[in-house]
């Protein structure tokens, strides 16, 4: 396997997303430093770690919402780090996105919310468009909410809203912030299935931010542990969740990590594959 | 040293940042205005705000105006009473009204209602990143959310003015000649012969430039509103406030250049 490099030559293109060293700042605090990862296509990459380690500052620069202030990104093996605006926009078709707190439209219906991107983007016919959004509606479990508005249904199916929303425009890639957030372990259980069967049936590349571990665990396929702005830990899902890692293990019990831990210098067993 | 050198490096550090942020202010303006003029054109979300800023506050405007106009024919009759010019009372309501409290008032209104709103509505839409969603799905939210709302408080604040300027002669006329018993004739004559078209201009331009004014303040604090619990009620305060101070100091501006 050949390490990522900042050259454009010779990129693999086996993965959907690359990053490579990339790092953001706001004002003096460092939120992404030197962060280096891969997303295979085809699979669920699943970042996990703290609240505010940095894990949402990194899916928004995935599709642009955010810049960095170094480092390269690579879509397909395209580097698209310097891209134009009007470049992006070609970009980020490729991309649906579920956000943290759902994002639907609050002054539109379940049913305007997923048209939303075909309407305002396409020149489909409305028969069409309506076709589309119906059968967005039924993949995620959703007939007959149409006409309600976000606030009127629960959490659970403002998620799977959003959910339809994100690949009413069949994109490649699926960015997924947190989308259990607030749920109940039941719901959050039929969420994590949802995306799975999502995933798999339209053959996906997917990031996953979450931090409902272990749950997240059962679907994921590759694993990253995000800690203070730094990947700690990446590998199959299987390796990282028995790495033998003091603040990993904190993490994963629930534990306040304490900063004297992090002071014994401990060094994590599984370094980012790629290194 | 460093106790001599710190309170200069602060304020040369306030100096940056005030000149950045207004530099940010301006250049959210002229986006707003480029994506107004640029296609795609979606004329149905203008009209959509001209309905939300102008149409919805009419029934206000109206209310103000009368109530405003009642006491300027009040006042205006025992001041004008003393000199024995009663028969100037049309004119001086008219005056005061179409140059200055109209597009005023008629503004800070407006502000109050339609502006607290729209920096509210987009603090919101920013804080429950609904903005990014816009982003994501490749639709630029300047031209999404801002551009229709400066365009429709281009075309609402002349309008509202115009509405609050008759309103107010029609209830100086109710109170000045209805119930203290000033001349008729002379109070619609007077305005007829003593108003001029640069009178009316004036008002005209000042109702522009608030409505502007409203628009892009309210829009910028919304737009810029901090993710966090108290984000959007800080901007709504803050777009109120500042939009309310504008107003005041661009009228006396105004006037005098106009004058
Ligand atoms: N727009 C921003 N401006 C300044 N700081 C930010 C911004 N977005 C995020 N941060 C900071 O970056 C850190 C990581 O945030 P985030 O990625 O949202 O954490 P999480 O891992 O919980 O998703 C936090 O300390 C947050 O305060
Ligand atoms: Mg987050």
């Amino acid at each position: 396997m050949t390490s990522p490099s900042a050259d454009n030559a010779n990129r693999s293109t086996d993965y959907a997303i690359e990053v490579w060293e990339l790092t953001r700042r706001f004002g003096s605090q460092v939120v992404l430093d030197r962060v280096t990862l891969r997303c295979p296509r085809g699979l669920i990459t699943t970042i996990v770690g703290p609240s505010g380690c940095g894990k949402t500052v990194l899916l928004k620069h995935l599709n642009f919402l955010l810049r960095p202030n170094s480092g390269k990104i690579f879509i397909d093996g395209e580097d698209v780090t310097s891209l134009s605006w009007r470049e992006l926009d070609r970009v980020r078709q490729k991309f649906g996105m579920l956000f943290q707190a759902g994002a639907l439209f609050d002054s539109l219906t379940v049913f305007e919310n997923v048209a939303f991107p075909l309407v305002e983007r396409t020149r489909l016919p409305r028969s069409e468009i309506e076709r589309r959004v119906r059968e967005k509606l039924a993949a995620v479990g959703l007939e007959g909410a149409e006409h309600k508005y976000p606030s009127e249904i629960s959490g659970g199916m403002q998620k799977r809203v959003a959910l339809a929303r994100a690949l009413i425009q069949d994109p490649q890639i699926l960015l997924l912030d947190e989308p259990t957030t607030g749920l109940d372990p039941t719901r959050s259980g039929a969420i994590h299935n949802l995306i799975r069967q999502t995933q798999q049936r339209l053959g996906l590349s997917a990031v996953l931010v979450s931090h409902d571990v272990p749950q997240v665990f059962h679907i994921s396929d590759k694993v990253a542990f995000m800690y203070k702005g730094k990947i700690r830990l990446y590998g199959d899902v299987g390796d990282v969740t028995h790495a033998d890692d003091p603040i990993f293990k904190a993490f994963l019990a629930g534990e306040e990590i304490a900063e004297d831990e992090e002071s014994l210098q401990t060094k994590p067993t599984l370094r980012v594959e790629a290194r | 040293m460093n106790f001599l050198t710190e309170p200069i490096r602060l304020l040369g550090a306030q100096t940056i940042e005030s000149v950045a942020a207004l530099g940010r202010f301006g250049i959210f303006l002229a986006m707003a205005a480029a994506y107004a003029i640029l296609p795609p054109y979606k004329p149905r979300l203008a009209i959509r705000q001209i309905r939300l800023i102008g149409a919805d506050s009419v029934f206000l405007i109206t209310l103000i105006a009368w109530a405003t106009g009642m006491v300027l024919g009040l006042q205006g009759y025992n001041t004008l009473r003393r000199f024995g010019s009663e028969a100037a009372l049309g004119t001086v309501v008219a005056l005061v009204l179409v140059r200055e409290l109209g597009p005023v008032l008629a503004a800070l209104m407006v502000t109050a209602r339609a502006g607290s709103a729209m920096a509210a509505e987009l603090g919101s839409m920013q804080v429950t990143e609904q903005v990014d969603a816009l982003t994501v799905m490749a639709i630029n939210p300047i031209q999404y959310l801002v551009s229709p709302r400066i365009v429709a408080a281009l075309i609402s604040f002349p309008l509202l003015t115009a509405i609050f300027d008759v309103v107010g002669i029609f209830g100086g006329y109710a109170v000045g000649v209805g119930l203290m018993g000033a001349p008729a004739a002379s109070y619609f004559n007077g305005i007829v012969d003593n108003l001029t078209p640069h009178d009316v201009a004036t008002g005209l331009w000042k109702s522009l430039v608030f409505g502007l004014t409203v628009a892009w303040v309210c829009c910028y604090k919304g737009y810029h509103a901090a993710r966090m619990a108290t984000g959007v009620s800080q901007a709504t305060t803050e777009a109120v406030v500042l939009s309310s101070v504008l107003i005041l100091l661009w009228d006396y501006f105004l006037t005098s250049v106009l004058l």
